[in-house]
Formats: C-alpha cells, structure tokens, sequence
C-alpha cells in the first residue's frame, strides 16, 4: 500500500478535491467582481505556474517549517508535521495544481449567458439554488477540464515536493520522486517502469477529457 | 398598478423616467441605447436607480430612503432579449423552474401551444417557440407584473405576427401590468394600449389619464 504508485493517487486525489473547492470558490468570489486590487489578488492566485518549483518548494518551506509561521501554528494546535510528510507533498501539489483550477473555473462560469442566472432570480429563487441547479451544471465541462488538469499536474509534481516533503520511501515517494531516485542510484530498469506508469496516466486522462468534452460540449449549446 | 419616477446616472447620460401603468400594455419605444433596458432593469431589481421609487400594488420595490426589495421577492416576470432559457432543462423543466403550482404550468403550455415541445431541450426547438417557452416561463411564476425587452427582435415577420396575435391574446387572460420595450414603431402600435417615447434617456413624465 505504500508503492509510489498508491501514494501518487492518494496525494493527487486529495490535493485535486482540496483545488478543485477552493478553485470554485475563488472563481465565484472573485472572477466576476469588481474590486480594487483584483488584478494583484488574481497575480498571487497564478503565480505558482510561473515560478520555478524550487521557489514554490522554498516558499512553502519557510511557511511550513517547524519555526515557521503557519508549520509551528499546526505543530503546536494540530500536533501535524508538514515538511518531511505525505501532507507536505499535497500542500505542494495544491499550491503548482491550484492556477490551473482557477484559470478554468473562471473561464466556466462566464461561458455562459450569464442572463439565465438573472433570469432564475426573477423566478424567485435563491442564490444557493441558483448555484447548483443553474451556475454549476452549466459550468461543469469547464470545471471537469480544470479538475483532470489539476489532477494530472498534481500527479506529476516534483521539485516542491521534493523541497518539503523530501524523499521518505513510504511516505513521500511519489512516483516522481522514485523515478528521481531510482535514475540516480542507476536503477534504470525501475526508473523506465514508473515513467511508462506516469506516462500512461497523464495521457490517459488527457484523451479521456478530449473525448468526453467534445461529446458533451454540444449538448450545453444554445 | 406600477408607479415609477426614477434617476440613474448611466456613463453617457443621466435617465430620468417617470410613468405608471395600470393592467394595460404599456410600450417603451425608443432607439437602442436609449436606457429603455435599464429602466425595466431597475423594476426588476437586477441594477437600482440613484434615487426615486418604484411602487407596485402598495408594495415599494425601491426608495430613495429604505433597502431595496430582493428581486426574488419582486414578482415579476422578465421576458429577456435572448429568452436566456435554461440550455440544459427541457421545455417543461425551463418553465416549472419558479412555478408553485403545476396545474397553471401544464394550464400555461396549452394556451401558449407548446405541449408537443415538453421534453425538448432549448436548442431542439426554433426560435418563435423559444420566445413562447419564455414567456410562460415568466407567466408561471403567477407574476404582478410582466416585463417584455424586445421579445420579437429576433424572428421573422411571419413568426413575429402570430406572436402579436398570441401576446394580445393573453393580455386579455392575464391582468396585469404589461412593459414591453421596442424599437420597432410598427410592434409598439400594433401591441400598445399606451405607447412611452424615450429618447437619451429622457422619458416624459406622465401619468395615467
């Protein structure tokens, strides 16, 4: 149970669930209003994507060490240690995925006639309504591509990881890191495993979003 | 009965509108631009005036002085320029979406003639259709007021007749205050048991003779 394989997934998928709530939620509040300083607040958001890995994974660091601000906060009220565990590899899989997630759920929700939401109003119904019978069917295919992008950029995470989580074999070797790992210690055989693993995941999901979204994207259209 | 005097700095021009209708078609006519949206915005509740009020059967929609009313608890149905149905609701499920009693909804899809079309969805059906889904969808709410922005804009002469035809039709059955906004001068005759100029946002005060 501990293969870099089953903690690739169990790192991914809880780092994608975790982007993907804090994604929509973000895309609601702040991607169709109007504020002063949007545009830094929206520079922050996507700043992992440009950065190299390193900074992220110093960054996060200096946040989650145990002097840290946040790290010595969780150590002492939480009892939970991020850097050098599984919990620091999906902070920093949160952090790189988190972008992607962003950048396609505020693109989902206005890519659509943002008039039917006024029109639900006038119908009487509340915000909460709205959001789940109209704003978020309507914005799924969207949202889904935002969720498969993540998650595939979640499972491919490396050089943050490496930073705070570092390389723990059984709790923090992701498959990634193994095949880091396993290239360096000459172990050419294994690296070439999890490299046709990783290779067949990411490319799977990208086909599967291809063809599920060219399916369902004509059915949304007025 | 609606009653309105209202003023809403907009970028290019400030609006000034002041009427009221009582259950009769009223019909704002004007040029593109001219506010005649935002006015039937404000009513609706979906953008507020500066100042002014907006008074329907005793209840204040809008004071200068108190807390604009939600436009949920506004009852009133809006017919908007693109219809903007539900794309991925069927006909039935577009027009039950605010409904309370589906007897008036199934009561609705027979005078406006569309029963064939329940399980369709918005883009299976043409665009006259779309227009009277829109409407009894803004009917089914059981509303005190109707809101129409240029429902016919976009169909062909032959369809925007029968629309003519069906929308004096139930003007009849339903009593209640009609706004409807247009550009078209030929439309704001044919439909208009009142007809309101507007121009640059400027809407002459008038009141009910």
């Amino acid at each position: 149970m501990n293969s870099p394989l089953f903690l690739s997934i169990k790192i991914a998928t809880i780092a994608t669930s975790i982007v993907f709530i804090l994604g929509v939620f973000f895309a609601r509040v702040i991607a169709r209003k109007k504020f002063p300083g949007k545009s830094f607040v929206e520079s922050v958001i996507l700043l992992p994507l440009v950065l190299p890995p390193t900074v992220v994974g110093f960054g996060l660091l200096y946040l989650f060490g145990k002097n840290g601000p946040l790290g010595s906060f969780l150590l002492q009220s939480f009892d939970i240690q991020v850097v050098f565990s599984w919990i620091g590899a999906v902070v920093a899989a949160v952090v790189v995925s988190f972008p992607l997630m962003y950048q396609s759920a505020s693109a989902a929700f206005q890519n659509y006639d943002q008039n039917v939401e006024n029109a639900a109003l006038t119908m009487g119904a509340s915000k909460w309504k709205i959001f789940f019978t109209i704003s978020f069917p309507l914005a799924w295919p969207g949202l889904l591509a935002g969720l498969v992008l993540s998650f595939a950029r979640a499972l491919g995470e490396f050089g943050a990881t490496l930073m705070i989580a570092g390389y723990i074999p059984g709790e923090t070797n992701t498959i990634p890191l193994a095949i880091y790992f396993a290239v360096e210690a000459g172990h050419m055989e294994q690296a070439r495993f999890w490299v046709l693993i990783i290779v067949s995941l990411g490319f799977s999901s990208v086909l599967w979003l291809n063809w599920w979204s060219k399916r369902n994207i004509l059915k949304f259209n007025q | 009965m609606l009653s309105l005097t209202i003023k809403k700095k907009l970028p290019h021009f400030t609006l000034n509108a002041s009427f009221q209708a009582g259950n009769e078609t009223v019909v704002m006519y004007g040029p593109s631009g001219s506010g005649k949206t935002t006015i039937l915005n404000c009513i609706a509740g979906l953008t507020h005036p500066n100042e002014g009020e907006i008074k329907l059967n005793n209840r204040f929609l809008f004071h200068t002085n108190r807390n604009p009313l939600p436009v949920q608890k506004r009852k009133i149905g809006y017919l908007f320029q693109d219809y903007a149905l539900f794309p991925h609701m069927t006909v039935y499920k577009n027009i039950s979406y605010g409904a309370t009693d589906d007897q008036l909804v199934n009561k609705l899809l027979e005078v406006v003639g569309i029963k064939h079309l329940t399980s369709k969805y918005p883009r299976q059906i043409s665009g006259g259709e779309k227009q009277r889904v829109a409407l009894a969808r803004a009917l089914a709410t059981e509303p005190d007021l109707l809101l129409l922005d240029e429902p016919f804009s976009s169909l062909d002469q032959e369809t925007k007749n029968q629309c003519y035809q069906e929308l004096l039709r139930l003007r009849k059955l339903w009593e209640i205050p009609i706004i409807l906004v247009t550009h078209d001068w030929e439309e704001a005759k044919k439909l208009a048991d009142r007809i309101l100029p507007i121009e640059s946002g400027e809407l002459p005060f008038y009141t009910k003779d």
